[in-house]
């Protein structure tokens, strides 16, 4: 029996080396001054629903909020075998936080219509919240499953899962449709196909190709530019290779329940850590200086 | 979406498991009571599962005013929905201020789901709360009392804090083990108050078939002494010199990821963002650079003594005793001086 899976899957900043250069005025982040990388355990979320269309059949479609340059990790879910990739691309969308955003999803997975599961990665690196897998569930009103492991199999619309729970794990059954998010440990995430790159490598989404038309047309009008971009799209589609692109009013969203204005918890404050030399008592590394040392340890009580 | 109830009571989320409560909700317990306290109103836990009353006690010695009791046969086992269908109708029929809970794998499952429901704003992973007054600077509004929800955010590299102007209850989830445990009291007067739900069988959408709780082989947070070792430890051969060093103290040993990644270590002992919180009355870092997510994770540390080859690495900046130099020598003379000392 065929499952038909959505992925939602997150461009994010390469949180390894992050300076304070990198946070706008208003706390937020600005991600232009950043490497992005597809969000890692987003990338186990659709091996785990490639897979399983590998075993039973169905499609997977790969769904990600964000700025067009977003575009890059549907790519890279199509060069993955996907079958269908959306872009949900709207400025009202930005500062969202996991309340909107996961609204946001919602509605974009209502818009997308059938499907027998979601899957989300567990956590993106640049929040480390994991609240918009579960937000999103409870906005679609379906069960959720967090932790992925291991699938174990899908019988007649149940799916048998092992999950971690932090000291150890367990097994449930649960009835389609639902929501899993996926641990980084859950699977080893294929690789590209050579062929499907080969196919698929000038995939775009609309937003992209007027951002290419505009580098290429520095000197035309906005009318010219618009055209070229038409013109373009329309090959793209015509070829199969134009990325979906949808706004906030495509998935019928309530404005209020968008962005800034749709999300409760706001920044108060930034601080950049910086290392506070406060000053330690250096101990020389000889048996004198390590006694002393410890000597006072026992004297002010630390153990003993 | 929930009005602001200023004279709402602050509240902890209890988990338990297997009969005991974790021990995030004990530390979260004596937060809510200062946070009470500060704000003039009562503290309260929720307290779900089923024939768990006699938990309800340890919560009032902890500093509790009111545990609300919700003892179903549904909820022996936690499942999201009836425990986040518990919790949001608890939530509307006496609604807090503030909730908080343990960011276990528990919380982290149910707490979204439960802002979710209720449209109320929640921030993950808080490392501290505290109250203050704050200016809303785009509508120039003035917002008394608001909990401040600190946490660290992009992978540990800033700090955020974060607040809820009017859409309550603040709801956060608090990492385990960065709040103190205060003592338990018996002086403290409490009341349980048994409240009703109804759990139907659509909450009940997931079938358990089997679980496995490993035993806690390494008790960090237990542990008053932590020998903890890093990159620059090199073998396992070498980290056997923490464990000596570990063995005459009476402490455990700890380490970084690095220590971890290149496999000198189970990732039990991990300390730092992604591994336990721990504060110590005593944390030797050794060979450990002192990267920011592993000083998340042991910075408390009443006393922290580095030892490292490089004068600039950054464990210094928060050690009380820092020994430039190499942990071959150091380690011997620091047992050494132990066992004379102890003697
Ligand atoms: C999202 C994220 C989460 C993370 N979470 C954690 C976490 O929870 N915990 C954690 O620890 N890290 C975490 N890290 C990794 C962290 O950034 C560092 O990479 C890690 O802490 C480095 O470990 P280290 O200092 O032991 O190793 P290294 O950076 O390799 O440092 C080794 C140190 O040993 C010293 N040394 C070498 N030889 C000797 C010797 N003979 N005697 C004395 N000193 C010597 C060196 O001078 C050096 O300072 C995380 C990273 C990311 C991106």
């Amino acid at each position: 029996m065929p499952y038909d899976s959505i992925v939602c899957v997150k461009q994010v900043p390469d949180t390894a080396n992050i300076t304070a250069e990198a946070m706008k005025e208003d706390g937020t982040v600005n991600r232009g001054a950043l490497p992005t990388v597809f969000n890692p355990e987003d990338l186990h979320a659709l091996e785990a629903a490639l897979a399983l269309r590998d075993e039973y059949g169905g499609t997977v479609t790969v769904l990600s909020m964000g700025p067009p340059k977003a575009g890059d990790v549907l790519r890279d879910s199509l060069f993955r075998g996907a079958d269908r990739a959306i872009l949900l691309t709207d400025r009202r969308a930005a500062a969202s936080d996991t309340l909107a955003t996961s609204y946001i999803l919602a509605q974009a997975i209502k818009t997308i219509g059938r499907y027998d599961l979601v899957f989300c990665g567990r956590q993106a690196i640049d929040g480390d919240t994991a609240q918009v897998g579960p937000q999103c569930a409870e906005k679609l009103g379906i069960p959720q499953i967090t932790y992925l492991q291991e699938v174990i199999g899908v019988h007649d619309r149940s799916i048998r899962v092992r999950r971690n729970i932090g000291r150890g794990w367990e097994i449930v059954d649960g009835r389609l449709p639902l929501l899993i998010t996926v641990l980084d440990s859950a699977n080893r995430p294929r690789p590209q196909g050579a062929r499907r790159v080969m196919r698929m490598k000038r995939a775009k989404v609309p937003a992209e190709v007027a951002a290419e038309v505009k580098a290429a047309m520095p000197n035309a009008t906005d009318e010219q530019r618009a055209a070229e971009t038409d013109r373009r799209v329309a090959a793209l589609r015509q070829s199969g290779l134009l990325i979906e692109q949808w706004d906030l009013d495509r998935i019928g969203a309530d404005l209020q329940r968008c962005g800034l204005a749709g999300s409760p918890t706001k920044v108060h404050r930034i601080q950049a850590i910086v290392l506070t030399k406060e000053g330690y008592t250096e101990i020389a590394p000889t048996e004198a200086g390590v006694g002393q040392m410890i000597h006072e340890l026992v004297v002010d009580r630390t153990w003993g | 979406m929930t009005e602001p109830n200023r004279q709402g009571e602050v509240w902890v989320f209890a988990e338990q498991e297997d009969g005991a409560l974790h021990d995030v909700t004990l530390e979260l317990c004596g937060k809510a009571r200062e946070l009470a306290d500060r704000l003039g109103v009562r503290a309260g836990a929720v307290l779900p599962g089923a024939g768990v009353g006699p938990l309800a006690k340890r919560l009032i010695a902890q500093g509790i005013d009111n545990v609300y009791l919700v003892d179903h046969p549904r909820l022996a086992n936690y499942q999201t929905l009836p425990y986040a269908n518990a919790l949001v109708t608890l939530i509307e029929r006496h609604r807090p201020q503030i909730v908080v809970v343990g960011a276990t794998a528990i919380g982290r499952d149910m707490a979204p789901r439960v802002a979710s429901t209720l449209r109320s704003g929640l921030t993950a992973d808080c490392t501290d709360l505290d109250i203050a007054d704050v200016t809303d600077p785009k509508a120039g509004v003035d917002h008394k009392n608001l909990l401040l929800q600190i946490r660290p955010a992009f992978g540990g590299n800033i700090i955020a804090t974060i607040v809820n102007y009017d859409q309550w209850p603040q709801m956060a989830t608090v990492r385990e083990g960065v709040m103190p445990l205060k003592p338990a009291s018996n002086g403290h007067a409490g009341k349980i108050i048994e409240e009703k739900i109804d759990i139907d069988d659509t909450q009940m959408a997931l079938k358990l078939i089997q679980r496995h709780i490993e035993p806690r082989k390494v008790n960090l947070k237990g542990a008053r002494v932590i020998v903890s070792g890093g990159g620059g430890i090199g073998s396992k051969d070498n980290f056997k010199l923490l464990y000596d060093l570990a063995g005459a103290i009476g402490g455990a040993v700890g380490a970084s990821r690095a220590a971890v990644d290149s496999g000198l270590i189970d990732k039990e002992h991990q300390i730092g963002q992604t591994g336990t919180t721990v504060r110590p009355a005593l944390y030797i870092a050794v060979g450990i650079s002192g990267a920011v997510q592993h000083r998340a994770g042991m910075e408390e540390s009443a006393k922290i003594i580095a030892i490292n080859t490089d004068r600039d690495a950054p464990i210094f900046s928060v050690a009380h005793y820092g020994i430039v130099g190499d942990f071959k020598q150091v380690i011997p003379m620091m047992i050494k001086a132990i066992k004379e000392k102890t003697r």
